[in-house]
C-alpha cells in the first residue's frame, strides 16, 4: 500500500569551527515529512547526527531549520510538498550561533524574554480574587499567545540575521510577546519606553518577512508590531494621552 | 578525577513541565534557592502538547460541580485503586491552582459572563475542564515558564541526570551532562524533586515525545525508592494512525467533547454497544440525549464516547479485530456530522479545534469539517510512578520527591482527561513547598567523590565501544516493538514471560552498545545512556501486569478478563532488592476515612 521511493537529503554537518554538507540517500514513503527522514537517516546511517525535536506535531517549536533554503519546521513539512527529484538541503538556522549539525543555540532568545517586564494585573474583579473578562478581549490576545517560541521569525529577520543587531533589537518573537503582554486585558504594566529604546522597535522596517514563515500563522507585523509601533508614536508625541490610556486600562 | 561542573542548590527541580515549573516556584517562595534541569530547552517540555484541558470544579458552568463530585469521579475513574487522600486533595486544591494561573496571566476561554469556561471530558460529569481550544497545555506552560523566569531560579536546559546520589539514606545529589558540550555536571542539594513524566518511549505507539524515557521513575527506583501501580499504563483510544510517519499522535478527546462520534467501516456508531455497568446511569440512552449533553443541556447524560479511556480503547480494539476496523486498521472519529445539528458547523470545529484541525489538514491532507478522522489507540500516559506521601509527596528515600506524571496514586487504574495538568499544578505546588520546608530543616549531605568518578566513567563507555558495536536505536527499537506487541492493550501471561526473557536479552545487547562521534549534542550518545531507564521501567510494568491477575483500568488481561475483588483491596509495588533484583509487593491500600466514603456512596 505504501508507495516507496529513493531520496538524497542533503545535511549540513559540522560545529562552529566548521563543516559542509553530507548527502544522505534513504528510502522514503507516502506521508513523511522532514523530519522523519532525518530520523531515519540517524537511525541508519548517522547515529550522531544532531538535531532537536519533541512534540513532531507543531507544537512546540523545537525542530526548526532551513529546509530547501527556507526556515521551517522539520516536523511539519511534508515530503510531498518538495521536488524530491532534487537532494533535499537541511541545513540549521542562520541567525543563531550553532552548536553542531542541526542544533543552534538560541539562548539569546532567553536573555531576551527576561529582559522584558512580566505580566502585572489589575486589581481583582470580584471579592474572591478572580476576573471577569470578555471573550473578544481574549480572541484579541489569543493570536498572540499561540506563539510556540520556535524562532523562525528570529531567523528571517533581516535585522539579526544580516546585521546581528542582537544587543539592540529583541525580534519579532519578542515584540509579538510584548504585544500579548500589552494587549493583555489585565495587564498595567507599561512597556514602551523600553520598546523604543533598549528593544529598538525601530529597526524593524515592516518587510512581513516574519509573518511568512511563522509555522502558527500569527499576523506578527500587522497585527502585533505596527499597532506597537503606533503606541510607541503616540507615546513620545502626547505624553498626557498616555496617562489616559494607563488609567483607562487600569479600570475598565 | 573526572572533570565536572558542581552546583549547589537548597531544591533541585528535575524536569521543566507543569509540575516541575510549580515545583520550583513553590520552592523559590518558600525561601530556597533552585535549580530546575531538563532535558530538552525550557518550554518545551510535554506539557506544551496537552490539548484538551485542566480539571477543577471552578463549577463556572455547571454549578451543581464541586470538589466532592470530582473526587467521586476520580476514585470511580481509577477504579478505587487511587491514594484517596491525593484524590481528596487534588479535587480541593484544583480550582485554586487554576485561578492562579489566571493571575500570572493565563488567559482561558471564557463564559458568557466573563469568567473562565469549562468543557466536557471522558468521566467527569460535569463541564470541568478549564481550557484555551486546544492548546491548553501551551498556555500552562508558558504562564508558569513567563513566571518562573523571574523568582530567581536557576534554569539548566539540555541537562540529562543520569543518577541520584545518596548519603546513606537520604538523597543528597545528582549527576548529568550538558547535551550541547556533554560536559558533565554534579549537582549537590538538600532536597530534590523529580518531575521528569513519563514512559511511553517503551512502546513502538506512542503519544510520547523521545524524552519520556522513564528516567525519573528508573532513577528513583535505583536510589531505592518505591514504584507503584506500574501496570497501570493509558492507551489513548483516539492516536493517528495515517500516514505511518504520524501514527500514534494524539487526536485530543476534546474531539468527542465537541460532539464527535466513533463509527466503525459498517456506518455504525459502535460505543452505544457495551456500557459498562458503573456508569450505565450516567450514559446516554440515545444519539439524540448524547447530542444535547455535549451541547450543554444540564438534563442529559453524555454519550458513550465519553466513557473512560480505558473503555474505549477496547471498544476500539474489539471493532479492528472483529474486522469492523477503518482501511489503516483504525476507526472513524467523525466531527464533521454536527454539520447536521449545526448551520455553521466548519467554523465552529476550527475555532474549538484549531490545532486538530490544523494537524490532520498538514499531515494528512485531511480537512476535519468535511471528513471522518481515522484513529487507534495510543501509549499516552503512565498512571503509575514514584510511590509519594499523598500530603508532601515525599518518596520512601527521605529527601527525594516526585510529583507530576511520573509520580504514582492520584489516577489509580485509570487517569480521567483533565486531571493530569491539575495534577501537575496541585502536587507541583505541594511538592515544592514540602521540598523547600525539608531543606530549611537539613543540612547538605555529603557526595562521594569516588561514586561520581564511576558514573562519569560510565557514562562515556559507549564512546569506547565506537560506532561498530551495537546501535542504540536498534536496541531501543526493538524493545518498543516488545512492549507494544506483549505487554500492550491486551496482556496474556505468556506473552508477559515472553517479554521479560526478551527485555533480559536486550539488556545484555544494551551493555555493548556503542557511538561514534564526540561528546557535543550527539543523540547515538544519548539514546546508549536512556536505554538502562527504558529496560527498567519496561522490567517494572512487565512484572506488576504478571502480578495483577484480572483486569482493571488500564491493565487488561486476557487471560483474566474480569474484575476481580480479591485484587481490588492492594496496589502492586517494586522495588530493588538487595542482591539488585526486582522485589514486587502486594500493600494493602489503607482504609479510606468515613467522610470520604460517604461522599463516594452519595455520587454512586
Ligand atoms: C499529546 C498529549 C496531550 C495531552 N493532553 C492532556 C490534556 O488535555 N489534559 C491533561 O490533563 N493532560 C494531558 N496530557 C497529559 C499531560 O500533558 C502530561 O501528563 C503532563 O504534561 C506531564 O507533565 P509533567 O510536568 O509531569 O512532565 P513533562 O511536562 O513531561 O516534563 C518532564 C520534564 O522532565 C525533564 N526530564 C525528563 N527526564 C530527565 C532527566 N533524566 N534529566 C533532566 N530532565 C529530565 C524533561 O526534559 C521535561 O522538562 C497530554 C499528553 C500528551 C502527550
Ligand atoms: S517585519 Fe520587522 S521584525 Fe519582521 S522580518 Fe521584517 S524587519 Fe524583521
Ligand atoms: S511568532 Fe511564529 S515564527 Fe515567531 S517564534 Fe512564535 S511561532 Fe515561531
Ligand atoms: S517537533 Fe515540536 S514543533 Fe516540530
Amino acid at each position: 500500500m505504501q508507495q516507496e521511493t529513493q531520496a538524497t537529503f542533503r545535511i549540513w554537518r559540522g560545529d562552529a569551527s566548521g563543516g559542509g554538507f553530507a548527502d544522505y540517500p534513504t528510502t522514503v514513503s507516502e506521508g513523511m515529512v522532514v523530519l522523519d527522514a532525518v530520523h531515519q537517516i540517524q537511525a541508519e546511517q548517522a547515529n550522531d547526527l544532531a538535531v532537536r525535536w519533541n512534540c513532531k506535531a507543531g507544537k512546540c517549536g523545537s525542530c526548526s531549520a532551513e529546509i530547501n533554503g527556507k526556515p521551517r519546521l522539520m516536523c511539519m513539512t511534508r515530503l510531498n510538498e518538495l521536488d524530491m527529484s532534487q537532494p533535499v538541503t537541511v541545513e540549521p538556522m542562520k541567525a543563531f550561533p550553532l552548536v553542531r549539525d542541526l542544533v543552534t543555540d538560541v539562548s539569546w532568545n532567553y536573555r531576551v524574554k527576561q529582559g522584558i517586564k512580566p505580566f502585572k494585573p489589575r486589581e481583582p474583579d470580584a471579592p474572591d480574587g478572580t476576573w471577569r473578562i470578555a471573550q473578544s478581549d481574549v480572541d484579541r490576545v489569543q493570536e498572540f499567545r499561540k506563539c510556540i517560541e520556535c524562532y523562525l521569525c528570529q531567523d528571517v529577520c533581516h535585522v539579526l540575521r544580516d546585521h546581528q543587531k542582537h544587543d539592540e533589537f529583541i525580534g519579532p518573537r519578542y515584540l509579538v510577546y510584548a504585544a500579548a503582554l500589552e494587549m493583555h486585558p489585565l495587564d498595567t504594566e507599561d512597556r514602551i519606553p523600553e520598546l523604543r529604546q533598549a528593544h529598538g522597535i525601530g529597526y524593524c522596517n515592516i518587510t512581513k518577512c516574519c509573518t511568512a514563515v511563522c509555522p502558527e500563522h500569527i499576523t506578527i507585523t500587522d497585527n502585533a508590531i505596527i499597532p506597537l509601533k503606533e503606541r510607541v508614536v503616540d507615546d513620545a508625541f502626547d505624553p498626557v494621552g498616555k496617562l489616559v490610556k494607563i488609567f483607562s486600562r487600569r479600570h475598565t | 578525577m573526572a572533570d565536572y561542573q558542581t552546583h549547589e542548590h537548597d531544591v533541585l527541580v528535575i524536569g521543566a513541565g507543569g509540575a516541575g515549573l510549580r515545583a520550583a516556584i513553590e520552592a523559590a517562595a518558600g525561601g530556597a534557592s533552585v535549580g530546575l534541569v531538563c532535558k530538552s530547552l525550557l518550554g518545551k517540555a510535554h506539557t506544551v502538547m496537552a490539548e484538551g484541558g485542566v480539571a477543577a470544579s471552578l463549577a463556572n458552568v455547571d454549578d451543581r460541580d464541586n470538589w466532592k463530585v470530582h473526587f467521586a469521579d476520580t476514585m470511580r475513574g481509577g477504579q478505587y485503586m487511587n491514594n484517596w487522600r491525593m484524590a481528596e486533595l487534588h479535587a480541593k486544591e484544583a480550582p485554586d491552582r487554576v485561578r492562579e494561573l489566571e493571575a500570572w496571566g493565563a488567559l482561558f476561554d471564557r463564559t458568557a459572563d466573563g469568567r473562565i469556561l469549562q468543557r466536557n471530558f471522558g468521566g467527569h460529569k460535569y463541564p470541568r475542564l478549564a481550557h484555551v481550544g486546544d492548546r491548553t497545555g501551551l498556555e500552562m506552560i508558558r504562564t508558569l515558564q513567563d513566571h518562573g523566569v523571574h523568582q530567581g531560579i536557576d534554569v539548566h536546559m539540555e541537562v540529562t541526570v543520569v543518577t541520584l546520589l545518596k548519603d546513606g539514606d537520604r538523597v543528597a545529589g545528582a549527576f548529568g551532562y550538558d547535551r550541547e558540550r556533554g560536559r558533565f555536571r554534579l549537582f549537590r542539594a538538600k532536597a530534590i524533586v523529580l518531575a521528569t513524566g513519563g514512559i511511553g518511549r517503551a512502546f513502538r505507539i506512542t503519544s510520547n515525545s523521545w524524552e519520556y524515557t522513564g528516567d525519573g521513575q528508573s532513577l528513583a527506583y535505583h536510589a531505592g525508592a518505591e514504584l507503584k501501580d506500574m501496570e497501570f499504563v493509558q492507551f489513548h483510544p483516539t492516536g493517528m494512525v495515517w500516514p505511518p510517519s504520524v501514527r500514534g499522535i494524539l487526536v485530543t478527546e476534546g474531539v468527542r467533547g465537541e460532539g464527535g462520534i466513533l463509527v466503525n467501516s459498517e456506518g455504525k456508531r459502535f460505543m452505544f454497544d457495551d456500557i459498562p455497568e458503573n456508569y450505565r446511569s450516567q450514559t446516554a440512552d440515545t444519539p439524540e440525549e448524547g447530542w444535547r449533553y455535549v451541547q450543554g443541556d444540564k438534563d442529559a447524560r453524555r454519550p458513550p464516547e465519553l466513557l473512560t479511556r480505558d473503555h474505549v480503547a477496547r471498544c476500539i480494539m474489539r471493532e479492528v479485530r472483529e474486522g469492523r476496523g477503518s482501511p489503516h486498521g483504525g476507526v472513524f472519529l467523525d466531527i464533521a456530522w454536527i454539520k447536521e445539528k449545526l448551520p455553521n458547523a466548519a467554523e465552529v470545529i476550527r475555532k474549538k479545534l484549531p490545532s486538530m484541525y490544523h494537524q490532520f489538514k498538514q499531515l494528512a491532507d485531511i480537512d476535519i469539517t468535511t471528513t471522518p478522522m481515522e484513529v487507534g489507540p495510543t501509549t499516552h500516559y503512565a498512571m503509575g510512578g514514584v510511590n509519594v506521601d499523598g500530603d508532601t509527596q515525599m518518596s520512601s528515600v527521605p529527601g527525594l520527591f516526585a510529583a507530576g506524571e511520573v509520580a504514582a496514586g492520584l489516577h489509580g487504574a485509570n487517569r480521567l482527561g483533565g486531571n493530569s495538568l491539575s495534577d501537575l499544578l496541585v502536587f507541583g505546588q505541594r511538592a515544592g513547598h514540602h521540598a523547600a520546608v525539608w531543606a530549611a530543616s537539613h543540612s547538605a549531605g555529603t557526595v562521594d567523590r569516588a561514586e561520581v568518578d564511576q558514573w562519569a566513567t560510565r557514562t562515556l563507555e559507549p564512546f569506547e565501544r565506537g560506532a561498530s558495536a551495537e546501535a542504540p536505536y536498534q536496541v531501543q527499537h526493538d524493545l518498543q516493538d516488545s512492549m507494544q506487541d506483549l505487554v500492550g492493550i491486551v496482556r496474556t501471561e505468556s506473552d508477559m514471560q515472553t517479554a521479560l526473557e526478551r527485555i533480559a536479552q536486550l539488556r545484555v545487547r544494551a551493555g555493548r552498545t556503542g557511538t561514534g562521534g564526540n561528546r557535543e549534542y550527539n543523540p547515538g550518545w544519548h539514546t546508549a545512556l536512556d536505554l538502562d531507564n527504558l529496560l527498567t521501567v519496561s522490567e517494572a510494568i512487565t512484572r506488576s501486569a504478571l502480578e495483577r491477575k484480572e483486569s482493571r483500568g488500564g491493565h487488561f488481561r486476557d487471560d483474566y478478563p474480569s474484575k476481580d475483588d480479591a485484587f481490588a483491596s492492594f496496589n502492586i509495588l517494586v522495588r530493588k532488592g538487595a542482591d539488585g533484583a526486582m522485589q514486587l509487593e502486594r500493600r494493602p491500600i489503607p482504609q479510606m476515612t468515613a467522610e470520604l466514603a460517604t461522599i463516594i456512596e452519595e455520587n454512586r
